[in-house]
């Protein structure tokens, strides 16, 4: 009970008392209100379990996209093996749940008056907020790159969407016989294994459509940040003379005239651009004053999943300070978000938080458009510790690339994207 | 007469406390299997083992074979060993009231 100030423990026994308490009732019938901002796995995922865990709380989420377009499968459609609608969903499933989606841009947070105000001006006052913004690029760390990028002369396509299209669009257009680079950032950044998939799909693309091309992937960190062996095996063994890698080379310049990528230690030339900036919390969470570590990422308490910057602010999602060894993933964010829902629906109702939050992931990566591989951990509390941690000895990496973990990688994405949004 | 109904309320929820949390706990380890097996274990496609209405013990079964290396399988292998048994019981008892 320690957590409810008078306020929240009235409006708690507040269906019983409604007539006794009418002098000070609010209007509304809800015991509480939940704002979520961003509708991606972590916010709309929390939206929806607080819905189905305690009806009785109005959840309204808002969301700068009016369709949820899927990061995970994203390099499917890049290396031409998925459509961009296969990869979509509307939001009309969190609706029937209750939740009041709105489809805007936030203006402002001001976490003293407990509100948030959207490009309308209409503002939205909260019980608690649910902040899961995703990443923003830190643009500023390679020169040049802002004014390639509003050319189209670089791509990053780190967000799923529109530059998921235009990357499968310079593809294709690209003559046999080109180059396609592609640049990764120190970790920790979105999705790690990622970058060593795409590189895989537009392989299997050159492979099979334009085989005179060439895959060359420019890693900052000092070597593939996941499934390391897996990755290496698959491109030595199907895309040998096609993918070719460079560790410790880190982007710093961009220059879109002569489609040139500037390293530490040399420039390259390349016919479709693909660099991928460093990433921290979006934009959303730098202004609201949440981010906490090295001006990129926002710590919480993984217990609640509460801000450690504000009060009645939860966050979610590739924005926070990882715990150890957790990954910015969609699945962890799924994860993080039921621990969230869970906290927030135990709080508002009186009752403690679970003691005890389990997180787990499971990310499956293309290495063709049939064969995956995938890794897997589970994330349990520590007391001792006060932050949760990966249990020893469970979790783990595919054997070798199978054609039946193609089959569950694209029945997880069904599945998690029902989860998350149905 | 305010503070008594508040009391009154209190007091009548206190011994349901205990199964209130434990029923929250069931739900929220169940929830970590529905990314993979869908909400509530109702999933959206016939390739994954769907958990909603399946029996107790046929999960702990299946989790504990898992487990010891005695079933094969591609990742269940590896995350069944990342839940304490009591975790596989209320799980395996939350999807057992499932509906399929």
């Amino acid at each position: 009970m320690s957590d409810l100030n008078r306020r929240d423990f009235l409006k708690l026994a507040g269906g019983a008392t409604a007539l006794s308490l009418a002098g000070c009732a609010t209007p509304s019938a809800a015991k509480a209100r939940v704002v979520v901002i961003g509708g991606g796995f972590g916010g709309a995922t929390t939206a929806k379990y607080i819905r189905m865990w305690d009806p009785a709380i109005d959840v309204v989420l808002v969301e700068r996209n009016a369709m949820f377009t899927s990061c995970p499968m994203s390099n499917l459609v890049i290396g031409g093996n998925r459509r961009i609608d296969e990869i979509q969903r509307s939001y009309d499933g969190l609706r029937r749940r209750g939740v009041e989606v709105v489809t805007a841009e936030v203006t402002a947070v001001d976490t003293g008056k407990r509100a948030v105000t959207i490009a309308s001006g209409r503002e939205l006052t909260y019980d608690r907020l649910v902040v899961s913004p995703g990443i923003d690029f830190m643009y500023g760390e390679i020169e040049g790159y802002e004014s390639a990028f509003e050319t189209n002369r670089v791509v990053h396509a780190w967000k799923a969407g529109p530059q998921t299209i235009e990357l499968r669009r310079q593809l294709e257009q690209m003559n046999d016989g080109g180059v396609y680079l592609l640049s990764i950032p120190l970790a920790p950044y979105r999705c790690p294994p990622g970058p060593y998939e795409r590189a895989c799909q537009v392989a299997h693309y050159f492979k099979t459509s334009k085989p005179r091309s060439k895959v060359l992937v420019f890693d900052a960190n000092q070597d593939i940040t996941s499934k390391g062996p897996l990755f290496k095996r698959a491109w030595a063994e199907l895309y040998k003379g096609i993918i070719d890698y460079h560790p410790q080379s880190k982007a710093i310049g961009v220059d879109g005239g002569t489609m040139t990528v500037k390293f530490e230690f040399e420039s390259v030339k390349g016919n479709v651009l693909n660099v991928v900036p460093p990433q921290r919390a979006g934009d959303v969470a730098v202004k609201a004053g949440f981010v906490t570590h090295n001006n990129r990422w926002c710590d919480v308490d993984w217990m609640t999943c509460e801000s450690k910057a504000a009060k009645n602010v939860h966050i979610v999602g590739d924005a926070t300070l990882s715990a150890p060894l957790m990954p910015k993933s969609g699945h962890i964010a799924n994860s993080q978000a039921k621990v969230c829902a869970d906290a927030i629906v135990s709080l508002i109702n009186g009752r403690a938080p679970s003691a005890t939050p389990v997180m787990n992931n499971t990310c499956y990566s293309y290495v063709s458009d049939k064969e995956v591989i995938h890794v897997a951990s589970v994330h349990q509390w520590d007391a001792a510790a006060k932050t949760i941690q990966p249990v020893k000895g469970a979790g783990g990496v595919s054997s070798a690339r199978n054609e039946l973990e193609g089959d569950f990688a694209w029945s997880w994405a069904q599945n998690i994207w029902a989860d998350t949004l149905g | 007469m305010q503070v008594g109904t508040i009391l009154g309320l209190t007091i009548g929820l206190l011994p349901l406390a205990a199964h209130a949390d434990e029923q929250a706990l069931a739900r929220s380890l169940a929830a970590t299997c529905a990314n993979c097996h869908g909400t509530d274990g109702r999933s959206a496609t016939k390739v994954v083992e769907p958990l909603a209405g399946k029996k107790k013990e046929d999960i702990v079964n299946l989790m504990q074979a898992f487990k010891a290396g005695s079933k094969p399988a591609t990742v269940m292998h590896q995350l069944s060993k990342g839940n304490t048994d009591q975790q596989t019981e209320l799980v395996a008892a939350y999807f057992a009231m499932q509906k399929r």
